[in-house]
């Protein structure tokens, strides 16, 4: 069964058997505002953990989003191309922004689980 | 921590209140943006009236029986042609022409008005000051209101009877709340609009008397930024320095046709020169082909991959509804119309030059 865990780069990736599905969660898309761009640039490549692998730009400023785990990125959300406010509007189903392969699932024991990242929230607000 | 040493606007109380996201802007807190956020709050300002804080922004006043003639000798404007009431935009130049700063001058009667950029403030106090005989007054605890937008004149006239009759660029005093202000016809959207000048204790009652009409929502800085880059309009430090001169920035127009014959203003040597011969760079205007922003610092490219020049605004604009800038390139490779490139995170990017503005301009000139 998939499961979802929280970064404090507060991104969210589901994960079904080895490929992770990722976006950012609500406060994140709260805190960029209008999203009008989004662009994966590590299409087809293998990143490391915190690597740069999309950048989501506002109204106002672009934004580097990072790998939550390492892997190999093997797709971008196409539909973000003409519709990049998806991101606003659900950001955590039609909003996901790229599909990784994980190299290691062990590292998702150092991600937060949603009870976990509530807190973080909490603690940072 | 560093929030108390910044300068609160008089109406700080209100943004708070409105949710705003609060930002550090020249030594001022200032909301960034509200709740409808930064794309709604612009397209809002088009279609119906925004209400904008600009208190941090400097206002000055200048007395003495000479003053026009002495403001001439810093700025290229005609200014003694100025009639009581009306207004103008020009610019103070050091001694290569380039521009100290971007200001208005409003001649408000038996005295001269003048509104510089919050970041300005001091240098241009301190400019004024070494260079002018007459009385320089720095205005305090006074609060700046802008509401820009089309609904903007049906809205403030119930608050302040008579500004129906104002034009663009020309100004006067009414009684707002039972108190007089000054009011200009004019602002930083490219949209009708005015600008209102009040005692600091009066702005609280003010602004929230203007949005109490159901058409008139907060505005913060984020869409006063994309708002005036969609009209061309530029922002110091940015779009302009002191190492660009008014002929690069595209604002010939601002030198008064008197003052191109009579001279009499810094850097007359180098901006005739630049009349004459043409400006080694100018500022253009520049639409990406596709959907990236191409942001402030952006280079520019002609198809031969030849630097052409750099982006100085740049992002997305909500009315046009696609990414939009301005910079400046090299004069011989201007046309408008030109295909060239521009350089977003490593990648070679299609774009155009065109003309600005990006919208036509909604001014109430007749």
């Amino acid at each position: 069964m998939a499961e979802t865990y929280y970064s404090k780069e507060h991104e969210w990736i589901t994960v079904d058997g080895e490929t992770g599905t990722v976006g950012i969660t609500g406060f994140a898309q709260e805190q960029l505002g209008d999203i009008v761009f989004v662009e994966v640039i590590k299409e087809n490549e293998d990143v490391a953990k915190d690597e740069e692998v999309a950048v989501v730009e506002s109204v106002k400023a672009a934004s580097d989003i990072f790998s939550p785990v390492s892997g190999l990125i093997i797709g971008a959300n196409a539909l973000l191309e003409d519709a990049p406010e998806m991101i606003n509007n659900d950001p955590l189903e039609s909003g996901w922004i790229f599909k990784m392969t994980l190299h290691n699932l062990e590292e998702l024991d150092n991600l937060m689980n949603l009870a976990s990242y509530k807190q973080f929230l909490d603690s940072i607000k | 921590m560093t929030e108390s040493k910044l300068n609160l606007s008089p109406i700080n109380q209100l943004h708070l209140r409105s949710g705003a996201r609060m930002v550090e802007f020249a030594g001022y807190s200032m909301p960034l943006q509200y709740n409808l956020g930064v794309k709604a709050e612009h397209i809002h300002t088009r279609t119906k009236a925004g209400l904008f804080d600009v208190s941090h922004m400097g206002q000055v006043r200048l007395e003495g029986s000479s003053v026009k003639r002495e403001l001439e000798a810093l700025v290229p404007g005609d200014i003694q042609s100025l009639n009581a009431g009306r207004m103008r935009y020009t610019v103070f130049l050091n001694a290569n022409g380039g521009i100290i700063d971007d200001l208005i001058v409003t001649d408000a009667g038996d005295h001269i008005l003048i509104v510089v950029n919050a970041a300005c403030r001091q240098k241009d106090l301190q400019f004024m000051k070494d260079n002018l005989q007459c009385d320089v007054e720095e205005l305090e605890n006074k609060a700046l209101l802008a509401l820009q937008g089309p609904m903007s004149e049906m809205i403030l006239e119930t608050i302040a009877p008579g500004v129906a009759d104002l034009k663009f660029m020309s100004s006067g005093e009414f009684s707002v709340c039972g108190e007089y202000c000054f009011i200009t016809r004019s602002g930083y959207t490219g949209e009708d609009g005015f600008e209102i000048s009040m005692p600091a204790n009066m702005a609280m009652e003010i602004a929230e008397t203007i949005l109490s009409h159901e058409s008139a929502e907060l505005i913060g800085l984020g869409a006063r930024d994309s708002l005036r880059l969609e009209a061309g309009l530029c922002l110091y430090g940015q779009d302009l320095n002191e190492t660009i001169t008014p002929i690069e920035a595209d604002l010939g127009w601002v030198i008064g046709k008197r003052r191109r014959q009579d001279g009499g203003f810094p850097g007359l040597e180098n901006i005739t020169r630049q009349l004459r011969d043409g400006a080694p760079t100018r500022r253009v205007g520049i639409r990406p082909n596709g959907r990236a922003p191409a942001r402030e610092g952006t280079e520019i490219f002609d198809l031969e991959e030849k630097k052409i020049g750099s982006i100085s605004s740049g992002g997305f604009g909500p009315t046009v509804g696609a990414p939009i800038a301005m910079g400046y390139v090299q004069n011989h490779s201007i046309a408008i119309g030109a295909q060239v490139s521009v350089l977003v995170r490593g990648n070679l990017l299609p774009a155009t030059i065109v003309d600005l503005p990006f919208i036509t301009p909604n001014y109430k000139r007749a």
